[in-house]
């Protein structure tokens, strides 16, 4: 198999640098991790001599970096599972235990699910109230937020609401006075101090104790899913580190989310979980379908939305997805919005994020202001990942990504000061999202909802028809134009900085703005031209039209589409979130438009964009490969290569076999019968083959650098003076997978797709050709894309 | 790190318990009546401490501002709405939260600023604080030979705890050395 050399690549971490099972911990774990045979049949089993051979510990685990054998690990569950089977009617002992392991996966979910929901409460809490902290104290009780400490006011009159004497704000509390120019430069001020500081501690603990808990979180864990391995990521530091820092990220007012973070922190939670459970921790196969389950409990709690969550793991996150995930899931999700919504202190106010208590119709004719912002979701979302992935590039390979904690105050530091005069981004952007999405109501008295009203004053108050806008309508168009601008912007510097940093709500927020300014437009265009025939058909005057409440959520709904290319959990988790289920079909025409716009300009989503950036070994199921090219075209040796490494199944020594093994860097090896013969034995990997011959110098006598070593079941025959021979069949793969040279690449991208291959061998007319890894295959994709094949690190 | 897992999991789990736990305040439920503006009266909102069998408009909008027969159809317009919170629950998480951050800022003083002047000082006696010389071992039979022998345990606890928090910084500085350095993940 081929791999960097190691100069291009000088890492090659063997003892990993991670918390789990690294190769520390194999002898402290005991000696059940090995396989009997390199992963097929259990043949090897029926032999006499081999009840004798104990299990060689180590073997059947992985390096870091590097990715899974999905074949291997099935048929050693399937192992397990049978042997558990064949024991169960032996004694109730036996019983209980087979049991025990049939619930264990719904025991491990549950538990996800409770500590996910749990930290969610935490965070949302937390973050909250840091969020306010911005702007001033309660000292009545330090601890709460602004809408909390008010809670118990008694202020009656409706522009009075939001102030109540427990509450005080900075400028009060270091001045004295609440209002004026100075007190307004000390808010400003305190806002940027607290602004900072928030950013430079999380970038600080970040950086000095977890660094993997930057970034959003999920293009690595599907990456992760679809079969790589990077210890650590989902470790204990990372999840703590995670969930304080994300607080301390959102705020402090940068322009990013929770959403994608707390997928990684559900993720954490199921990888910790599942370590209590040898079913799950032994088999990082079944270790993945726990933790499709945990990014569903994640999403399920960062929305409020349980069927949202299970059908993003199912289209964004998750490689494989049987029908036993998707009930686990399911639960999960379940599990995890149950204990949210339990714990949820802020009152009944809150089940619903932004929830929508409009239920107006929608007319027909509107389906062209929401097909238009359709568009301009697809729009913005291709120009979105085009600058975000530009600018992350220049990050990853100039000097300027060297300061990290700069770059983080930085982006801070102009987020605040640009910020705080705009009342629309001063505010928290979920609080900003449900301002657009609400509907002007009897009291409300936000800006948005100054109408000039028509009645003199005698006639009664009339439920909100069509009316001209105000002054203060025309004044907050102008600053949600600013607002949008400065989203747009800031969000393609924020995200991908050394914080947690989601994406769903920056890019909802920009949606939204874009769709309410919309919404406005079209309800003054109907307002001022009722005469046209549009409106005529379907709008009386007088009667209340268009809402432009729905067209923020359309164009929220767009906007996320345009960037993650989702498109039915997208409208899921829209329509959960805001309870409006008569407006599913604009949200569907919105998401398909924005989708086939967005994919006219590129076909990926902002996370497979990140995957491809970061080089990893991912195999996107949705791309098709329709290139005509054979296997002979991609299978190294190449014709300028020197020939492929193999190893013979009983010609070698042991000093033979460690000199390919430190001369090569290959992850494995396959073995041929004889170098005459060239037919296929089976294929041995290297990490495999170092662990068995250092154990069996260990515990073997007589194993010497001359020793033969044989792959086959009896050993050679040997001179009667030769030492021990070492037995090096019970690490040996029988079924490799191979094709023959002429087979078509599609069917071979194809086999690896479907199956989770690494590698593949080819053979010609039975005898063994060459090798075919996923790395060459990534390779050969990115060749025929004209992209540039040596971004692929990974293998 | 298996006391910090335990001590999370604790964590977690109080939080969980004390949220149903918590007694309920009398200041923490209310009825919120939000009642439009009604010919030359303005918008009001009242709030009460009452409970769901109360939290109508009769009962919560007081002073009514309309007399007699104009009662009804003013309380017809006005919505009122039941609400609940733990402010318990608030309490306990904002402190544990600082807590724990306070926590990790002095870790992080003390790993930062002042174990590198400890090191200094007791530079010839310790044994314990070794360079990190076994790491990115490019050999791949001496990590097999480091792994397999590792077997003996340590009874002292105070190895073993030193031991664990060499491990864990030796793999927080590859993972620096990923992120910040090489920029090969997270990128």
């Amino acid at each position: 198999m081929e791999e960097e050399d190691a100069a291009a690549d000088p890492y090659l971490p063997y003892d990993g640098g991670g918390d789990t099972i690294p190769l520390q911990e194999i002898p402290r774990r005991g000696s059940n991790y090995a396989m009997s045979n390199g992963g097929g049949v259990a043949s090897s089993t029926t032999h006499l001599l081999d009840f004798l051979e104990e299990p060689i510990p180590g073997v059947g685990t992985y390096d870091d970096f590097h990715t899974i054998d999905w074949v291997r690990e099935k048929c050693k569950d399937r192992e397990r599972h049978r042997k558990i089977n064949s024991k169960k009617k032996e004694s109730a002992w036996e019983f209980t235990k087979s049991l025990y392991d049939a619930w264990s996966g719904w025991l491990v979910v549950t538990l996800t699910g409770l500590a996910s929901g749990a930290l969610a409460g935490l965070i949302d809490i937390a973050a909250d109230w840091m969020n306010d902290l911005k702007e001033g104290v309660c000292l009545s009780a330090m601890w709460f937020n602004h809408e909390q400490c008010c809670w118990t006011s008694n202020e009656t009159t409706f522009a009075e609401r939001d102030k109540c004497p427990q509450w005080k704000s900075w400028a009060e509390l270091i001045l004295g006075q609440a209002e004026g120019p100075g007190s307004y430069i000390m808010n400003y001020f305190m806002y940027i101090y607290w602004a900072l500081s928030f950013a430079f501690l999380a970038v600080c603990l970040v950086k000095v104790f977890a660094p993997y808990a930057c970034g959003s979180g999920i293009p690595e864990i599907k990456t992760i899913l679809s079969g790589f391995i990077i210890r650590g990521y989902l470790g204990k530091w990372t999840l703590m580190i995670k969930t304080i820092t994300l607080v301390l990220a959102v705020a402090s007012g940068l322009s990013l989310g929770k959403e994608g973070p707390l997928v990684h922190v559900a993720c954490c939670c199921g990888n910790i979980f599942s370590y209590l459970f040898p079913k799950y921790s032994k088999n990082e196969a079944k270790k993945r379908e726990v933790l499709s389950a945990a990014s569903a409990a994640g999403v399920s709690v960062a929305f409020g939305a349980p069927i949202g969550g299970v059908l993003f793991s199912l289209e964004e996150v998750s490689y494989y997805f049987p029908l036993k995930t998707l009930w686990r899931s399911f639960f999960a999700a379940l599990v995890a919005a149950f204990v949210l919504r339990s714990i949820n202190p802020f009152g009944n106010s809150r089940l619903v994020l932004f929830y929508v208590e409009y239920h107006t119709p929608w007319y027909l004719f509107e389906l062209i202001p929401f097909i238009l912002l359709g568009v301009f979701g697809g729009l913005w979302g291709a120009f979105f990942i085009r600058a975000n992935i530009a600018w992350c590039r220049r990050r990853k390979s100039t000097r300027f990504g060297k300061y990290p904690v700069l770059e983080v105050i930085l982006v801070a530091a102009i987020t605040a000061v640009v910020a705080f005069p705009n009342p629309y981004t001063r505010q928290n952007t979920s609080e900003l999202i449900k301002e657009l999405f609400t509907d002007c109501g009897p009291l409300e008295s936000s800006q948005l909802c100054q109408y000039r009203s028509q009645m003199n004053g005698s006639k009664a108050f009339t439920d909100n028809p069509n009316r001209p806008a105000g002054p203060g309508v025309y004044s907050a168009m102008w600053q949600l134009c600013l607002a949008l601008i400065f989203k747009i912007i800031m969000t393609i510097f924020t995200f991908g900085l050394k914080v947690p940093s989601g994406l769903f709500i920056p890019s909802m927020a920009i949606g939204a703005i874009a769709g309410r300014i919309v919404g406005i437009a079209v309800e003054q265009l109907a307002y001022y031209h009722h005469d046209w025939f549009l409106f005529k058909e379907w709008c009386e005057v007088g009667a209340d039209c268009i809402t432009p409440g729905l067209y923020a959520m359309v164009g929220a709904a767009a906007c996320l589409g345009g960037v993650t290319r989702m498109t039915v959990s997208l409208v899921v988790i829209v329509f959960e979130l805001t309870g409006g289920l008569e407006y599913i079909v604009p949200l569907m025409a919105a998401v398909m438009t924005s989708k086939w716009v967005g994919d006219a300009f590129g076909r990926e989503g902002i996370y497979e964009a990140h995957i491809r950036l970061n080089g990893y070994p991912f195999l996107d199921a949705k791309e098709e490969f329709t290139h005509t090219t054979l296997a002979r075209e991609v299978m190294r040796p190449r014709r300028s290569d020197p020939p492929l490494a193999v190893l013979t199944q009983d010609d070698l020594t042991v000093e033979e076999l460690q000199s390919v093994i430190n001369e090569t860097s290959y992850n494995g090896f396959p073995v041929i019968v004889s170098k005459e013969s060239q037919r296929l034995v089976g294929f041995a990997l290297r990490r495999d083959i170092t662990i068995a011959i250092e154990n069996a110098r260990r515990k073997q006598e007589g194993i010497m650098l001359n020793s033969r070593v044989y792959f086959t079941q009896h050993a050679p025959t040997l001179p009667a003076d030769s030492p021990r021979p070492l037995k090096l069949r019970s690490i040996l793969d029988m079924s490799p997978f191979t094709v023959t040279d002429h087979t078509p690449m599609e069917i071979v991208v194809d086999i690896f797709r479907k199956l989770g291959l690494r590698q593949c061998l080819v053979t010609h007319n039975g005898r063994l050709l060459g090798i075919i890894t996923k790395k060459d295959i990534l390779r050969h994709m990115a060749q025929m894309a004209n992209q540039d094949p040596e971004s692929i690190m990974f293998n | 790190m298996k006391s910090v897992f335990l001590v999370e999991v604790l964590c977690v789990f109080c939080f969980v318990l004390l949220s149903q736990v918590t007694a309920k305040n009398s200041e923490d439920i209310r009825c919120k009546c939000i009642c439009p503006p009604y010919r030359d009266i303005e918008g009001q909102i009242y709030k009460q401490n009452v409970s769901l069998k109360d939290c109508n408009c009769l009962h919560v909008v007081e002073p009514m501002p309309v007399d007699g027969k104009d009662v009804e159809a003013y309380c017809l317009r006005c919505e009122c709405k039941y609400e609940e919170r733990s402010s318990g629950t608030i309490k306990v998480t904002i402190i544990m939260y600082l807590s724990i951050l306070g926590l990790l800022l002095l870790y992080m003083v003390y790993l930062t600023l002042l174990e590198p002047m400890l090191k200094r000082r007791l530079f010839g006696h310790s044994q314990l604080i070794q360079s990190d010389d076994d790491v990115g071992d490019q050999q791949p039979f001496a990590n097999a030979h480091n792994v397999l022998s590792r077997s003996h345990s340590r009874p002292n606890m105070l190895n073993k705890v030193e031991h664990a928090q060499q491990r864990w910084r030796r793999q927080v500085q590859e993972q620096r050395k990923s992120v910040f350095d090489r920029h090969v993940v997270l990128s």
